[in-house]
């Protein structure tokens, strides 16, 4: 018999026959899973189940390749608090949405904490958005596909880093960038300093550029492309502007 | 155990929400048992229904007549139109004789990870409704799920250029309930939705 408890995200909900439900959430010590839950469909289960809530989950199963059951138990209904906002919304659907792309049953523990850590602020707009973009590169980061925003990658030089190459994924100084400026990606200050918060088209930039990467690299795999709740992120932040 | 008619019967009435094949199974005893009093009725209404359901070409409610009697009702306050999912939330509306306006169903919600995209919903036809029968008011009254508040506001944005007034229903604490019993959700949206007495 295998079983766990641990806390958990829930990244989506899928009815299955009247009451129950399939659900796929997000732990730090097991990483993706999915399980069957018992009244998962219900009224009483239902609003726990929103995607980027927090949960208890328990999950069973007789052998672990089994898709097991799981029980729930309510936590913090992130999604209630964002429900009338929606930047935050549309970015809390992407948020979910980018993270099934994970692999299934491996746990990325750095990941959890950051997306716990996105999660607490969703109170603060300004504070999320750039938050949102270094998701991105953690996610990024933590299925191979880092970038590498130490140094540039012509000079070598860390000073004046100001763009980032779109073959590469390494950052590139403002003088060895000037000649090439046009095809490469910006590089906002706030993604090389904690210190620094994002100004302008800073979120923006930041956002085209985790983009490019996620979906060259990642989702190209499968030839799916980029999931759609993030395409529809990024133009209600481009049609109704970020607040700097 | 039985006939392949009963069977059949058996199998198909287990598909209904609510029921699973051992209360099908009962059903189908008792309009066996009940003949003429339960079974030749429900056939026929059964074949009525069939072949006179239609979906309101208008609204996307189902009823008996296109336009249904709620689009063709001439009291009904056509300024109105209140936005809903599915049919049933409309139905539930009704019941409660909550709205004297119009209705305009969805088909569903715009759902990313099942591929429901804003095509495959009935939104042009609320868009036209919106610009063409002098509409004052549209009320978004989607679930407040996280999918059915995303499609409230994609319908805010849509129809923004037209200068309408759009509300939505309010979410919070239900008639009847008590705080201690309400699951957090429903509390943080309630303490958000609060307003001046």
């Amino acid at each position: 018999m295998e079983a766990w408890t641990a806390e958990a995200v829930i990244l989506d909900r899928r009815a299955h026959g009247e009451s129950s439900a399939i659900v796929d959430f997000f732990t730090r010590e097991h990483g993706r899973y999915g399980g069957l839950v018992r009244g998962g469909n219900a009224r009483r289960l239902k609003p726990a189940l929103q995607p980027g809530n927090m949960v208890q989950a328990s999950w069973r199963a007789r052998l672990s390749e089994h898709l097991g059951t799981a029980t729930i138990d309510p936590g913090r209904a992130y999604a209630a608090e964002v429900l009338t906002d929606q930047v935050l919304l549309a970015g809390l659907s992407a948020m979910c949405a980018l993270l099934k792309i994970m692999p299934e049953r491996q746990a990325y523990p750095r990941l959890f904490d950051t997306v716990v850590v996105l999660l607490e602020a969703l109170e603060n707009r300004e504070v999320w958005l750039p938050l949102f973009v270094r998701f991105e590169l953690a996610l990024l980061e933590e299925v191979g596909f880092g970038l590498d925003l130490t140094s540039c990658a012509a000079t070598g030089t860390r000073e004046d880093l100001t763009h980032v190459s779109p073959r590469s994924g390494r950052a590139v100084s403002r003088q060895a960038a000037a000649p090439y400026a046009e095809r490469m990606f910006v590089l906002p200050a706030f993604l090389l300093s904690a210190d620094a918060s994002p100004e302008g088209d800073d979120v923006l930039h930041g956002l085209s550029l985790t983009g490019h990467f996620l979906e060259r690299r990642v989702y190209r795999v499968d030839t799916s492309g980029l999931p759609a709740a993030r395409g529809r992120f990024v133009e209600i932040l481009r049609a109704k502007g970020v607040p700097a | 155990m039985a006939g392949d008619e009963i069977e059949e019967l058996v199998k198909y009435l287990a598909r209904l929400p609510g029921l699973g094949p051992r209360s099908a199974r009962r059903a189908v005893l008792t309009l066996m048992r009940r003949r003429e009093a339960l079974l030749d009725p429900l056939t026929a209404a059964l074949t009525a229904a069939r072949d006179s359901i239609k979906t309101c070409h208008i609204c996307g409610n189902i009823d008996t007549q296109d336009p249904c009697a709620i689009c063709a009702d001439p009291r009904r306050d056509g300024s109105v139109i209140c936005v809903v999912e599915d049919v049933g939330d409309l139905w539930a509306l009704e019941r409660a004789k909550a709205l004297k306006g119009r209705y305009h169903v969805l088909g569903g919600t715009l759902s990313a990870l099942d591929g429901i995209g804003p095509e495959e919903l009935n939104l042009a036809g609320l868009h036209a409704r919106c610009k063409a029968e002098g509409v004052r008011e549209v009320i978004l009254a989607t679930n407040a799920t996280v999918e059915g508040q995303t499609t409230a506001h994609y319908i805010s944005d849509m129809l923004a250029p037209l200068s309408l007034t759009i509300t939505r229903l309010a979410h919070g604490v239900p008639v009847g309930g008590e705080l201690d019993y309400l699951d957090d959700g429903t509390l943080i949206a309630a303490m958000r939705s609060r307003r001046e007495t």
